[in-house]
């Protein structure tokens, strides 16, 4: 993992140093909250319906214990004893009070964290496939380039006045667990014919009111030259994007109105001119920060473990929470524990200091000191021996952390919605909460299978509804709230946006049209097929038909 | 709206001129882009120094035949939100190799200053409220920085141990 030398830990704390003259300069009346607002906006501080919100970057979704135990006691000291994980690998704190967030920020600085540009018009916390590094079929750990863009994005003097906010999100696997074609930039590592590895780059793609997939504009890259390529991405952006209509200012909107192939021409124009090596990292740097990405000290392990495989056969709940909960892992022995944060009828990504403490612990013991957080607000252990996984298992049960239903349908992924967001039309967690209590049942879920559900509480989509297998947006007419429907939308590999199916339904209503949709998939799917596929062979008629004929 | 330059508030002895005024053949005045194409030739024989405000939203390359000529380039900022003139500065840096005055006018504060320090520019009109003292806190408030290949007071990576004095001395 990642450490910081001197370099850093003076970037953080003159940074805090910085925010907290900005605060003051604010609490004295020296600022007003008009040009206060950007300059909390970058440093994560948001004003919500109720107080303020501070979210703290996790870059790339990494952690270890002292970290995570230090978002415990900052859920504990100065909020209300639990933190919320995001779907961009953050976590978000619902209740700080202004004068207290300089301190917060000086805690965090402590275990090398910060919350610098998790919000604002710049580039954003970069996120990655929580499972880099570890995953079985891994072309390469794109980490250290997320540590390099972590870095470079930093206060960039020429891209943090952005026409509108740019999230980056990097995988070094085939399969895409980071959602990479709804990103502002996604990147992929992957070989060339020779065989180096370099980035597919994609550009354009996001949620919001006007969903889009990226599209690709270079198929590969020496991975070396990834920051000069950024930089030419964003300065073509940066010059050329909408400012007059903050909902045409992405960058979608810029790659959709030149065309992309237009796009890729201005911006492989910009490429081509810049003086590219002035702006990129020496190869020792490079080195450096992979280093710190070594894989951690594995032991020499047999690929199965009697001991493990004795519980497996002893006991069938232990037994389905590994199916389900439990990946492979690139070294023998060695496994992937996925940990739920939606237990049946919570709040999604909520995690209570006890839970976090429990998790830090677990990870201190036997995870080799890794967390991971992931972009569908869960967490995961990535490092743990197969030995070890009962005793993980118990240990997560204690703690109400051990639902075996990863990837099903009630792994929702929520936004906060009108509970929390100054800009919600309608309530989410409470509709989550609801879907996930009807479909609740364990056998029932594992005989659905695999199931994305995603909820937003208003256009904006941080929900993902329009990547949802089954996507939902609450919307508001004339004071009630309403429950629009999307179905086929998907954020891995295959990404589509979700269509809508009709008209929206009331929050009574909206379960009971989700359940028609899950008993109409049962009747109508072949042997294996899931959701998406089965929704892929048929279309949207059948599913229209159940759904508006009963309701 | 005070002019900072090098740490100190300075007196201005730029004129902008009214696109309508005639164009003097003494003292040091600042076009708009219409009046300077339309003086292409009066620039170049007047005795006084000749400026030009590029707007964010015209191309930087615009002015390029003019360069040679212009010793002074006011880039604007509208709302200090809108970031265009630190891509304009920095082209015009690099790219066209300008190297006379770089200035911020708009809505300048001080908590762009390393910003825009780093892009090339050089002096700043400030909004009026914010005094030389927050300018120059602003100013050293960051010693590090990570972008390579900036301009800037902040040490990177490849400059070499951390000198934490280095952005202090040099604005003392
Ligand atoms: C509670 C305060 C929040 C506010 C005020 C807020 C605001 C917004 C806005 C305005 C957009 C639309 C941006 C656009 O289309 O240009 C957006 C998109 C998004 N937000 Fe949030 N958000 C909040 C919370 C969250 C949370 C809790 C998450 C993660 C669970 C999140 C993740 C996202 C994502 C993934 C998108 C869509 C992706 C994209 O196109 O950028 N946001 N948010
Ligand atoms: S989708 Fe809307 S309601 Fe939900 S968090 Fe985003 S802005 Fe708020």
């Amino acid at each position: 993992m990642y450490r910081y030398d001197e370099f850093d830990a003076t970037f953080v704390s003159e940074r805090v140093d910085q925010f907290r003259d900005q605060v003051a300069r604010r609490v004295k009346g020296d600022l007003t909250e008009e040009q206060f607002r950007p300059l909390r906006l970058m440093n994560g501080l948001y004003l919500q319906l109720h107080a303020y919100m501070l979210r703290v970057a996790v870059p790339y979704g990494t952690l270890n214990s002292k970290q995570m135990h230090k978002l415990a006691y900052i859920a504990d000291k100065f909020d209300r004893g639990y933190g919320h994980f995001t779907t961009r690998q953050n976590i978000q704190y619902n209740w700080p009070k202004l004068p207290d967030v300089p301190d917060i920020l000086e805690h965090l600085a402590e275990v090398e964290m910060h919350a610098i540009q998790t919000s604002g018009n710049c580039i954003r916390n970069v996120t990655a496939d929580q499972w880099s590094g570890v995953a079985a079929d891994e072309v390469e750990d794109p980490r250290p380039y997320a540590e390099l863009m972590r870095q470079w994005s930093s206060l960039h003097p020429e891209f943090s006045f952005l026409p509108r906010k740019f999230k980056i999100a990097v995988t070094g696997d085939k399969a895409d667990r980071a959602a990479i074609a709804y990103h502002d930039i996604g990147l992929r590592l992957k070989k060339n014919a020779a065989g180096e590895v370099g980035f597919e780059i994609f550009v354009g793609g996001g949620m919001g009111r006007t969903p889009m997939i990226a599209a690709r504009v270079r198929d590969w890259l020496p991975k070396s030259e990834l920051l000069g390529y950024l930089e030419a991405v964003m300065r073509v952006y940066n010059l050329n994007g909408r400012r007059d209509n903050k909902y045409k200012a992405r960058i979608k909107i810029l790659v959709h109105e030149l065309g992309a192939e237009e796009f890729t021409r201005q911006v492989e124009e910009e490429y081509a001119r810049l003086d590219a090596p002035q702006g990129l990292p020496s190869d020792q740097e490079l080195e450096r920060i992979a280093a710190y990405f070594a894989p951690p000290a594995y032991e020499d392990l047999a690929e199965n473990d009697a001991v493990h495989t004795q519980h497996l056969v002893d006991n069938k709940d232990f037994a389905e929470w590994v199916e389900r909960n439990v990946a492979p892992h690139k070294i023998t022995g060695y496994a992937i524990v996925n940990i739920s944060l939606k237990p049946v009828g919570g709040v999604p990504g909520d995690a209570t200091s006890g839970q976090m403490h429990a998790i830090a612990d677990m990870a201190e013991k036997m995870s080799l000191d890794e967390i991971r957080v992931t972009h569908e607000q869960n967490l995961v252990l990535p490092n743990v021996r197969k030995h070890d996984l009962f005793a993980v298992w118990q240990e997560l049960k204690e703690h109400k952390l051990a639902d075996a239903n990863l990837g099903l349908a009630t792994d929702i992924i929520s936004c906060p919605g009108l509970d929390y967001c100054g800009l919600a039309t309608a309530r989410s967690i409470p509709i989550s909460q609801d879907i996930s209590i009807r479909l609740g049942d364990i056998k029932r879920q594992r005989d659905i299978g695999d199931l994305k559900i995603k909820i937003s509480g208003c256009i904006n989509a941080c929900g993902h509804h329009h990547a949802g297998h089954i996507g939902i947006l609450g919307l508001e007419k004339r004071g009630v709230e309403y429950y629009q429907i999307t179905l086929g939308g998907s954020g891995d590999e295959t990404a589509s946006i979700g269509q809508i199916i009709g008209p929206g339904f009331s929050s009574e209503t909206v379960t009971d049209a989700v359940e028609t949709i899950v008993d109409t998939y049962m009747d109508l799917r072949k042997s294996g097929e899931t959701f998406l596929e089965a929704y892929r062979r048929v279309g949207a008629e059948p599913f229209k038909e159940a759904v508006y004929a009963t309701h | 709206m005070p002019l900072i330059r090098d740490g100190k508030i300075v007196e201005d002895i730029w004129v902008s001129l009214d696109d309508e005024a005639e164009l003097p053949e003494q003292g040091d005045v600042i076009l708009s882009l219409d009046r300077l194409k339309k003086e292409a030739n009066a620039i170049q024989t007047r005795s006084g120094r000749t400026g030009v405000v590029l707007e964010n939203d015209v191309d930087e390359e615009d002015v390029e035949t003019y360069l040679p000529h212009i010793e002074l380039i006011a880039l604007t900022f509208p709302a200090f939100t809108d970031g265009r003139a630190y891509s304009q500065a920095r082209q015009l840096r690099t790219k066209l190799g300008f190297e006379g005055e770089l200035r911020a006018t708009g809505n300048v504060l001080a908590d762009q200053a390393t910003f825009l320090c780093r892009v090339g520019f050089d002096s700043f009109e400030v909004d009026n409220d914010q005094s030389i003292d927050v300018w120059n806190k602003a100013l050293r408030s960051m010693s590090v920085a990570y972008q390579r290949g900036y301009d800037g007071e902040q040490a990177t990576r490849e400059s070499g141990p951390l000198s934490q004095d280095k952005a202090h001395t040099s604005l003392a």
